[in-house]
């Protein structure tokens, strides 16, 4: 199924406003995806018979640096009935506080491989995922204090008192 | 709003710690494959749930790709899988070629040797896989054979890249350096040798009646639930699909390569238990075996070295793709390699850079296999899943 079907598709279940935008004339082309929707989107595509996109292959969380202001998830779907793949963009323009995270829908409930992938998002960028059953961090120890892989992370000079050098 | 989790974790174990046992499998266990913690809620013998720990080895690799070159990276690349570094950094130099647009360019003769070697990586993998797997059953035979035909693959490779285990081999637009003078006739020597070899593991292993008691029929991973937990390679192939990149993307010279997908058809048990996670492997090194002979049959008559032919030529000089993003994917010894990359297209780093490891995918399906299982089935179904924890950590 090609991009535009895909495109029409959506726009015919959910209406146009859930496609925000999309990126062609590239080598992968994207759909950018209203962030409050990504869910449905996702479940729908699952789910019908024309896309059967049921395998999550990877989850990218996005901080586009401190000028754009704008975090985003980037999911590659793929088909393994139809041997196709997909890529689907969200993005909200926020802050960069460590108190007021960003905020997304979490995939949980469609794809289970979102549970681990979201865990790693929240962990080293400081994405929130609405309804994950257990965000907690994943790969840094509990009591890591910052998020690592933003743009504007300053590493830290003590770790438990102890000086890193 | 962000440590409630925690909280709700900790609320769980403290309640567990009062009613059932909590027991705490690793970071040193020998059977968890490296600095794996698994935290068991245990009622006697049975596991009620298993949680996973993990990040004892995470060594910040998208980090590090953020600020280094393309070029740079390759050799984190080979940290992330230490088992199978040539088929990660295939997939990393496959991803940068496309973006920059030259991977029709390359020299067949270069594509040849990449998939020599991936095999051959991957044929050594899956080796310390079953090896490993037995011993963690209590077989320690299996493991010795293994090892003594997998050092003959690590001489190879040594001979080749100049390291035994993160070769720095395959680079952007070609490789470090040609094969050795007399790599394909050892090549070809090793295929000969291996072959009966491969038997007599099977004779002592696969058909061993303990073994196919321990395995079979335990942690049966039905396909639905392996698809939604993002499983690829033989954990995925073993519950029965045909699910393999090298052939859904026909990428390097796999197209031109005749070889089969093995996958699991529950002979001992079901489909999708641990022995069909395990045979898949059996049989696919098998294949990679077909594969080198054709690799070195090609590689000796119409692919043959010229004394002109230098690795190096299509190498551009400065790698900055244009500003796009680009997800690659590629089936490494254990599933999905995947690299999402996103260029700017100012310079000659990329401006983030996730890696999947098929590691990390697969072992994330242990908390749902692992429920109301005995222990010691515990440890069976963590073999047959075949985690590498540079990978799952990265």
């Amino acid at each position: 199924m090609m991009l535009s079907e895909i495109k029409d598709l959506l726009i015919s279940k959910f209406g146009s406003e859930v496609i925000v935008g999309e990126e062609a004339g590239v080598l992968q082309p994207a759909l950018l995806i209203a962030p409050s929707r990504i869910a449905e989107v996702c479940r729908e595509l699952r789910d019908n018979e024309a896309t059967y996109f049921d395998y999550l292959s990877c989850l990218t969380g996005v901080d586009y640096g401190v000028e754009a202001g704008k975090f985003g998830v980037v999911y590659n779907l793929a088909s393994i009935p139809y041997q196709t793949q997909l890529t689907l963009k969200i993005s909200i323009e926020h802050g960069r506080d460590v108190e007021d995270l960003p905020t997304f829908p979490s995939l949980v409930d469609v794809y289970k491989t979102a549970d681990w992938h979201e865990r790693e998002t929240y962990d080293l960028l400081g994405i929130f995922f609405e309804g994950h059953p257990d965000l907690r961090r994943i790969l840094l120890p509990d009591d890591w204090e910052g998020f690592p892989m933003r743009k504007d992370y300053q590493a830290a000079e003590y770790y438990k008192g102890i000086k890193i050098d | 709003m962000t440590n409630k989790a925690f909280d709700l974790y900790q609320q769980k174990i403290t309640t567990a710690a009062t009613q059932d046992m909590v027991l705490n499998m690793g970071p040193q266990h020998p059977s968890t494959h490296g600095v794996l913690r698994l935290e068991l809620i245990t009622d006697g013998e049975i596991v009620k749930e298993a949680i996973p720990h993990l990040g004892y080895l995470h060594r910040c690799f998208e980090k590090h790709a953020e600020a280094l070159t393309y070029q740079q990276t390759i050799p984190f690349t080979d940290r992330m899988d230490y088992l199978a570094s040539m088929n990660n950094s295939h997939a990393w130099v496959m991803g940068v070629e496309r973006m920059l647009g030259i991977d029709q360019d390359i020299p067949k003769r270069i594509e040849y040797i990449r998939v020599l070697v991936c095999e051959l990586n991957r044929i050594a993998s899956h080796l310390i896989a079953l090896g490993t797997y037995g011993i963690d059953i209590g077989a320690f035979t299996p493991f010795l054979w293994c090892f003594r035909d997998r050092e003959h693959i690590m001489g190879m490779l040594e001979w080749a890249s100049g390291s035994r285990l993160l070769y720095n081999y395959i680079w952007i637009g070609g490789l470090f350096y040609d094969l050795p003078v007399g790599f394909e006739e050892r090549c070809a020597e090793f295929v000969t040798y291996f072959k009966p070899k491969l038997k007599e593991l099977n004779e002592l292993l696969t058909d061993n009646q303990i073994f196919i008691k321990r395995t079979a029929n335990v942690g049966v991973l039905p396909l639905d639930v392996a698809i939604n937990y993002g499983c690829s390679g033989p954990v995925l192939r073993g519950s029965g699909v045909k699910w393999d990149l090298r052939r859904i993307d026909n990428y390097s010279a796999y197209p031109e390569l005749d070889f089969e997908i093995p996958i699991g058809k529950g002979e001992m048990g079901t489909v999708g238990d641990c022995w069909d996670r395990y045979k898949v492997r059996v049989d696919e090194i098998a294949e990679s075996l077909k594969i080198i002979e054709q690799c070195v049959e090609r590689l000796q008559k119409d692919l043959k070295r010229t004394p002109d032919f230098d690795p190096r030529a299509k190498m551009p000089r400065k790698i900055t793709p244009k500003a796009q993003d680009y997800y690659m994917r590629a089936e490494g010894a254990r599933g999905e390699v995947g690299f999402y990359f996103m260029a700017d297209g100012k310079t000659e780093i990329p401006f983030r850079v996730k890696a999947r490891g098929p590691s990390f995918n697969n072992l994330s399906v242990i908390s749902e296999l692992s429920k109301g299982v005995m222990i010691a089935d515990l440890i069976a179904i963590l073999g047959s899943i075949d985690i590498v924890l540079g990978e799952v950590d990265r």
